[in-house]
């Protein structure tokens, strides 16, 4: 066999290598040279297994030599895919960025362990992505879970700490809530594998147990996702954790989340069952719209931009939510696509961020004056990110909102589109008040700032112009989109 | 009258979990709270492991001296989940030491209490 | 109940008497683990955490109006769920068709040990296993992260404890030997990695709790436990990594000797060794990061 071949193995292998290395090593630089080549060899192991995808449906790949479902197989099908080359890209641009901005917020004794600690946030990540078995879901998200509580209580401020705590405690009951309900999935069928599942869930799907299961997992995600009203551990642990973790943070783990929530309604129990039999479908749009509204309002009024930014991605997961709670082929594709750009335009913004942070010191609008004029190049990547945000023609966050507009004009829902509308003059509102601030306050002479590295614009560049490539190209975007949808719904049980 | 003594046990169980949860949302002592979320959770593990039993089989180490056998595969899933759980709860306990530390104490009420009053950010 | 301390004690025998209950639905391996590490290590990292922070439970004011409703539905919601189950102990309940069977089968032949348990553990979901293993290895990571590895405090060597100073020291003998027992005859009985790990630092943790940690640490340097659980991380993925370079899938320990079933006992040799390795070092380091935090946080 040769490499190729084994590449759904080694792309979650990797970065889970790269975090034990990290801790012999134990030497800074060392630690982040590691983590880069994981991530950046993730990346191009995605590239592959794209052109690999192009002819079969899925790639499996049983591990340890035993076929499912004595076994667990790894199962890539292009919604995988998709997830994949957002976790690795992302990755690896933000570890280009950490150079700096971690050496300037982390201890230096600790950089190792931070590195490794980031390494496994990603081996998770990439872990609950890859497997086809419900079990190994639970394991791989505890994996995530813990690195990430780690990262996000290493910010500087004293309330990182219980930020991580609580979200500790939420997150563990999520954990547990999904791991009761894989229990009663398994109980009625008596396997563990998510083809299996699916194929033998329709014959108990009446059963109360499999409902019971169903609501477990979907609360026990919708903790995890950040899904209004279970949202409340999101933006504090954005805000105080170091940028590179906000980062990080924003761009795969809550996606990684829905990720799942997809899989389970889709893959799992098929799209007839979960958004056509029970009325779940209007839950999600309901609880996605409130998230829309509540995040975007609440955001106006923040002084910290870290938590303006915070409470727009509970609006954008809302955005997504809605979207799916449409069950129709438009609107399952203007999911994934938000799933995508999203990653693209938070990703920049926190990013832009994390420069400020290490320039000027601080992230709060009411310290922050006339900041624009100090950092012309940053902040002209955060209008551009901004811009992604609101949905202006020619960038990412355009493609998003037609999209799911029209998946709901389709279903002719108008209330909700223009609520969708609503929403991202609200954005204008939040993201015009940083834009105030950094250009039309006079600067405030006695504010030191440094100057930002080159590894940090090279990061946060590729990111923003991304944000214009992908607005301009859609390509890839629609096109793996578009495939994910037909493979999931296509898929009848 | 069968059913209801085969469901019995899951009854107890469901109770279990109920009072760690139950801990874990109503206390505001953190290490109350932990301690709530492993009840929780061994609960979980005691209804799963109450699957796995058959009825006059043994343990599922094969032995002459044995026919039946209970279910190996939950087995499998709760020790992993024991250790997962046990590792969540170290880094739970790490967390709650730094807090007091930081806060000198470990009441959720008067940390929340102190985080609003400065909002300015103490390292 | 304000007396955190008491909560801890009878957390600690409530996992205890979950323990015997495991023992009781023949779930062996899961009894051992759980008396380990849910009765002892928690009980102990509990304790540490409590010496380091507040005693007693201030006065609630709270209302428990929210956690009473919050818990009602879930409780519904869960008994709802249950009414389906198949009743306790019953032979023909889904669960112990279409996978189990086949464990039971094709143990004897492709694996050739007795305990099954741990053949899917380290072979068939021997991926579950690693991911496990990570895990572990994360919260040592974590905990270092938080806490720092500590120093050894000055002991004050009490002595009206004389009956323990007797019998630990061939106590901990006991344990250590009896740790690898249970490493290596795992196949066999209850035991492997995990057991054997926390067992062997259980040993260390007897020593360090009535001799103090001086000897302790300058027989096992702290430094040292963090590289140690890296390599057994690295022993464990290493193992699966072999078997790339002979052409097959990761993991498959076929691959690792001239028979495929020789290749299995191998195989999982050295996974449990990795894992054993992990869980020592991490559950050991964890300890000293508690017990060695308030000589670092008084200076």
């Amino acid at each position: 066999m040769e490499l190729s071949a084994h590449l759904p193995a080694l792309i979650v292998i990797i970065p889970l290598l790269a975090a034990p290395l990290c801790v012999l090593f134990d030497h800074p630089r060392a630690a982040w040279f590691i983590s880069l080549l994981s991530a950046m060899f993730c990346f191009f192991a995605a590239i592959g297994m794209m052109q690999m995808l192009l002819n079969v449906d899925a790639l499996s790949y049983p591990m340890g030599g035993w076929l499912a479902p004595l076994g667990i197989e790894l199962r890539i099908d292009t919604l995988g895919l998709l997830l994949l080359l957002i976790l690795s890209a992302s990755a690896s641009v933000i570890l280009f960025f950490a150079l700096h901005s971690v050496e300037h917020e982390i201890d230096r004794r600790q950089q190792p362990m931070f590195y490794a600690a980031l390494m496994l946030v990603l081996a998770g990540l990439i872990g609950i992505t890859v497997t086809g078995d419900a079990f190994n879901i639970f394991v791989f998200l505890e994996i995530s879970s813990l690195a990430t509580y780690a990262l996000i209580s290493m910010g500087r401020d004293r309330r990182a700490l219980n930020a991580s705590f609580q979200y500790l405690i939420m997150g563990t009951i999520g954990a547990t809530f999904i791991l009761i309900g894989i229990g009663f999935m398994y109980v009625m069928t008596g396997t563990l594998n998510i083809q299996d599942l699916a194929q033998r869930l329709p014959e108990v799907s009446d059963t109360k147990a499999i409902k019971a299961a169903f609501a477990f997992v979907t609360v026990g995600l919708g903790l995890k996702a950040a899904m209004f009203p279970l949202h409340w551990w999101l933006p504090n642990a954005y805000a105080h954790s170091p940028s590179v973790v906000s980062a990080f943070l924003a761009a795969t783990a809550t996606k990684v989340a829905v990720y799942v929530l997809i899989r389970f309604l889709l893959s799992l129990y098929g799209v007839q069952y979960s958004l056509g039999a029970l009325p779940f479908d209007k839950l999600l749009m309901f609880l996605g719209a409130v998230g829309v509204l509540a995040g975007s309002l609440v955001a106006v009024f923040q002084n910290n931009i870290k938590r303006i930014l915070a409470y727009s991605s509970i609006a954008q997961i809302g955005y997504i939510l809605l979207a799916i709670g449409l069950a129709s082929q438009p609107g399952i594709t203007a999911a994934l696509l938000h799933l995508f750009n999203h990653a693209l335009i938070k990703g920049t913004l926190f990013l832009a961020l994390g420069a400020v942070s290490f320039s000027m010191a601080s992230v709060r609008l009411t310290e922050l004056s006339g900041f624009g004029k100090a950092m012309p190049l940053t902040m002209a990547a955060f209008v551009i990110g901004g811009l992604s945000l609101i949905g202006v023609p020619g960038t990412t966050g355009f493609i998003s909102k037609w999209y799911l507009v029209t998946a709901l004009l389709e279903a002719s829902l108008w209330p909700l589109a223009l609520l969708v509308l609503a929403a991202s003059v609200l954005a204008l509102v939040y993201i015009g008040r940083v834009i105030e601030v950094a250009y039309y306050r006079p600067l405030a002479p006695e504010r030191q700032h440094k100057q930002v590295p080159l590894t940090m614009h090279a990061g946060l560049w590729v990111l923003a112009l991304s944000n214009l490539y992908f607005g301009f190209n859609t390509e890839l975007s629609v096109g793996l989109s578009s495939l994910a949808v037909n493979q999931l719904i296509g898929f009848a049980p | 009258m069968n059913e209801i003594l085969g469901h019995f046990n899951y009854l107890i169980v469901v109770l279990l979990m109920m009072m760690g949860l139950y801990v874990v949302i109503a206390s505001p002592n953190l290490i109350k709270k932990l301690i709530g979320l492993s009840l929780f959770q061994a609960s979980v593990f005691i209804l799963f492991i109450t699957f796995g039993k058959v009825s006059g089989g043994g343990p599922p180490i094969l032995s002459q001296q044995l026919t039946a056998y209970s279910n190996p595969l939950p087995h499998v899933l709760i020790l992993t989940a024991i250790v997962v759980g046990v590792a969540t709860t170290a880094v739970g306990l790490a967390l709650i030491v730094r807090v007091y530390e930081a806060y000198g104490t470990t009441d959720e009420d008067e940390i929340d209490a102190m985080d609003n009053a400065d909002d300015k950010p103490v390292v | 109940m304000r007396d955190l301390f008491a909560v801890i004690m009878l957390f600690g025998i409530f996992s205890f008497i979950a323990a015997l209950l495991f023992l009781d639905m023949d779930a062996v391996d899961v009894a051992f683990t759980e008396a380990a590490v849910g009765a002892g290590v928690t009980t102990v990292l509990m304790l540490s955490a409590l010496r380091l922070t507040q005693r007693y439970e201030n006065v609630s004011h709270r209302h428990a109006g929210m956690a009473l409703v919050v818990v009602t539905l879930t409780g519904a919601a869960l008994i709802y769920g249950t009414l389906d189950f198949p009743s306790l102990g019953d032979p023909n309940a889904p669960v112990h068709e279409h996978v189990a069977p086949e464990y039971l089968q094709q143990t004897p032949e492709k694996i050739g040990v007795p305990n099954v348990v741990t053949a899917v553990l380290a072979s068939f979901r021997g991926y579950d296993t690693l991911g496990e293993t990570v895990v572990i290895f994360s919260a040592g990571i974590v905990v270092m992260l938080l806490l720092g590895l500590g120093r050894a405090e000055d002991f004050e060597q009490q002595e009206d404890i004389l009956i323990l100073w007797v019998v630990v020291k061939p106590m901990v003998a006991l344990i250590l030997v009896f740790a690898l027992y249970v490493q290596f005859h795992g196949d066999f009985g209850a035991g492997g990695g995990f057991q054997a790990g926390v067992i062997f630092a259980s040993g260390f943790i007897l020593y360090s709790l009535v001799y103090g940690e001086n000897h302790t640490r300058k027989v096992l340097p702290a430094r040292w436990l963090p590289r140690l659980a890296a390599l057994g991380v690295l022993l464990y993925a290493g193992t699966g990594m072999f078997s790339f370079f002979k052409g097959q899938v990761f993991l498959d320990y076929n691959a690792l000797a001239d028979s495929p079933v020789s290749g299995q006992h191998l195989g999982i040799l050295l996974v449990e060794a990795g894992v054993g390795l992990t869980v020592f070092s991490t559950v050991l380091l964890i300890f000293y990061a508690f017990s060695g935090r308030r000589a670092v946080v008084h200076e």
